[in-house]
């Protein structure tokens, strides 16, 4: 199963690589690992998406514990979270077909951000499954390209 | 004052009394301040050995060892040593010279990304980047390597750092250590001491299962009070070897791949395994999936992450082995188990250590030697089948005593570990067990030893093999040996004589007791050739994918 961590780092250099090596080292199957600054400039927040079983889970979350840098660990996948992500598509497109990109960009709630004679470039932000259904939903014009981030995550409610 | 003057303040502020190390050109600035230092410095002739040193001193001082290395080759010279202070769990600091920040990462001169190659086998490491972070690093590093689960931690300074003037650390102001993520849990948690205990009251047939945490947190009277109370054997691991007397009667000794026999079927007929301070590793448990299948197992270690890392537990407690110990100690009430004690001993009756008699043996030496020093001396062994001989026969009664490398199984470790044993007691007897494959590994630390004049007794037994891995090619490759002859040695005795080292000879069963006393009272270093059979080997096995009780005997 994909378990969501939320991970509190120290602002260092060297934790990406530490959070990194230790996930290859022991055999863990990182899907994505998105690192970026806190209301804290101190501290960082890591949001990885990991595959695995409870016994697994349990042992990276232990594992990242005991990395000195590592301050906090939340295994938010159970709990009632906003996970966002934030992709940029470029998809083919001439004047006839334009137009309907465009309504589909509108569900979709993507925007639509650089245009040139036979393409046009689409962001996006929504939960894994959204972009997942606009790409699909894209794909008959003809994706050139895309570029995507992980998921960022936040647990819902006051704090 | 520069950088290397701060270091070298800062680590005479915790306690360091001495370096093991090597000069070169990137710790230029560290010697010249050694030279205005009340630390002593001990040159050894391979930064390996001074990390096995740094090693063997933390573990016969009871404080962390420190070694120290020049960039590059230097800082690679002390990876094996790095790891295998992480496998056993050694406080340790190594202090590395890094080539000025100016050329980090342009491959200058030795340079070497050792923070890079020591991050999976270190338990923390800095780059130190400004002279002024210097004292709060250091404060930290001795912190984080000797609290918790100790290991250790290496420190990378820049030459330009070195060389930066900054504020002098105020000797009496130590920086506080405030590591956020890093506060490790010493109490256990009452309530599952409380089910710990209930299982004790509850088992007929339990077993402690002891490792290196009990040495490491001085928990030896303790957990004697526990087994003699409610008259609970005891087995140990590698690592926790000596850490319960093996000459009293609830002492079962080794258990493992190459435990005793008693150690290993108590284990396997164990309703309950309290296991301290231990990992379940792979050597001390056989096949995980038939390891004390009939137990519940109660697993107390201050590192939370090895438990359920290989065992189900039952009931996990992490902490300090000695604060859980007392209070299991509080609710313990004495215990009989006569049954129990009664198969135990019918065990060891009918199923002891054995080796053949009919010509010498290691065996047969380390037995002699463990009856003439036990109790008084150190011994540090090197890696294969003495190592095993020795933590199966010389029956070790002190806490901390036996000095071995147990995790990463480094040929090598021992005269370097048993030179810094030296070191941190100059007036105890120190013993080094040796097998001519090992000691050919680092054999240039006699020159470290001689310098030093440390007073080491050296017993080489010379099997011209490599006879823990010629053992493993009996069992698994079909006795097809594989490079394991050493067909050409050197000549044992003109190399102590080079070294001006006292030298003897045992090839007979009836001089060994007489050649090892006579060696012992000699003042100075010596060293004990011992020929012995190549095609010995060490029993009782338990071979790959086999459970504990399916164990190969001597017969």
């Amino acid at each position: 199963m994909r378990h969501t961590l939320s991970v509190i780092v120290e602002n260092k250099p060297g934790i990406l690589t530490r959070v990194a090596g230790l996930f290859a080292r022991r055999g863990y199957n990182i899907e994505s690992l998105v690192v970026g600054e806190t209301e804290n400039p101190q501290v960082s927040r890591m949001t990885i998406v990991v595959d695995g079983d409870e016994k697994i889970i349990e042992q990276v979350t232990k594992q990242l514990h005991k990395l000195i840098e590592v301050i906090k660990i939340s295994d938010i996948t159970q709990e009632e979270s906003v996970h966002r992500e934030l992709i940029l598509v470029r998809v083919a497109a001439d004047a006839s077909t334009r137009g309907e990109i465009m309504q589909i960009c509108e569900i979709f709630r993507a925007s639509i951000v650089d245009l040139s004679r036979n393409s046009v470039m689409i962001q996006a932000t929504g939960d894994q499954k959204k972009i997942e259904a606009m790409l699909t939903t894209l794909r008959p014009f003809g994706i050139r390209e895309f570029a995507r981030t992980g998921r960022i995550s936040m647990v819902r409610g006051s704090k | 004052m520069n950088g290397a003057q701060a270091l070298l303040k800062c680590l005479e502020a915790n306690g360091v009394e001495m370096i093991f190390g090597y000069p070169g050109g990137s710790v230029l600035p560290i010697y010249d301040a050694l030279l205005d230092s009340p630390i002593r410095h001990i040159l050894v002739r391979c930064e390996q050995g001074a990390a096995h040193a740094a090693n063997g001193y933390a573990r016969a001082a009871g404080k962390p060892g420190v070694c120290l290395a020049t960039s590059g080759p230097g800082a690679t010279n002390l990876v094996t040593g790095i790891a295998n202070a992480y496998m056993d769990s050694i406080p340790m600091i190594a202090i590395t010279g890094q080539v000025p920040t100016s050329m980090v990462g342009t491959d200058a001169f030795q340079e070497v990304d050792i923070t890079g190659i020591t991050l999976p086998i270190t338990k923390h490491n800095y780059l130190v980047k400004d002279p002024a972070e210097i004292p709060r690093v250091v404060q930290e590093a001795f912190h984080i390597a000797s609290t918790g689960r100790p290991g250790p931690v290496l420190i990378d300074i820049p030459k330009d750092v070195l060389q930066a003037q900054c504020l002098c650390p105020d000797a009496d102001e130590k920086p506080v250590v405030d590591i956020k993520g890093y506060r490790p849990n010493v109490k256990g948690h009452p309530s599952q001491i409380k089910n710990a205990v209930k299982l004790i009251e509850a088992a007929k047939r339990p077993v402690l299962m002891i490792g290196g945490g009990i040495i490491h947190a001085q928990a030896s009277a303790e957990l004697f009070e526990l087994a003699t109370r409610a008259n609970i054997p005891v087995a140990t691991t590698l690592m926790g070897i000596g850490a319960f007397a093996e000459t009293h009667r609830l002492s079962l000794g080794l258990m493992g791949m190459h435990g005793t026999p008693y150690a290993n079927l108590a284990i396997s007929k164990a309703d309950l395994l309290i296991g301290i301070g231990v990992r379940f590793g792979d050597r001390a448990t056989g096949d995980v999936a038939k390891f004390a299948r009939d137990a519940k197992i109660v697993h107390v270690d201050i590192d939370p992450a090895e438990i359920g890392k290989n065992a189900d537990i039952d009931v996990p407690i992490v902490g300090d082995a000695r604060i859980v110990l007392k209070e299991f100690l509080k609710l313990t009430p004495p215990m009989e188990q006569t049954e129990w004690m009664d198969q135990i001993a019918a065990w060891k009756q009918n199923r002891p250590l054995k080796y053949r008699a009919d010509q010498l043996t290691a065996q047969q030496v380390i037995e002699t030697v463990g009856n003439l020093t036990r109790d008084k001396a150190w011994v540090a062994t090197d890696v294969g089948q003495h190592q095993i001989w020795t933590a199966l026969f010389y029956k070790f009664n002190r806490p901390g005593s036996f000095i071995t490398s147990a995790g990463l199984g480094t040929m090598g470790y021992g005269l370097p570990a048993a030179n810094g044993v030296q070191m941190a007691r100059p007036d105890d007897m120190v013993i080094l067990f040796t097998g001519d494959g090992s000691f050919q590994m680092q054999m240039q630390e006699l020159g470290t030893a001689r310098q030093e004049n440390l007073p080491l007794k050296i017993i080489l037994f010379n099997n011209h093999a490599l006879g823990m891995v010629r053992q493993l090619q009996h069992f698994y490759c079909g006795k097809r040996y594989s490079g394991v002859k050493m067909t050409f040695n050197p000549q044992f005795s003109s190399l102590a004589e080079a070294y001006g080292v006292q030298y003897y000879h045992i090839s007979r069963q009836d001089a060994v007791e007489s050649t090892l006393k006579e060696a012992f009272d000699h003042s100075g270093m010596v060293m004990v050739e011992v020929a012995v059979d190549e095609q010995e080997m060490v029993y009782p096995t338990v071979l790959g994918g086999k459970g504990l009780d399916e164990l190969i005997v001597c017969d």
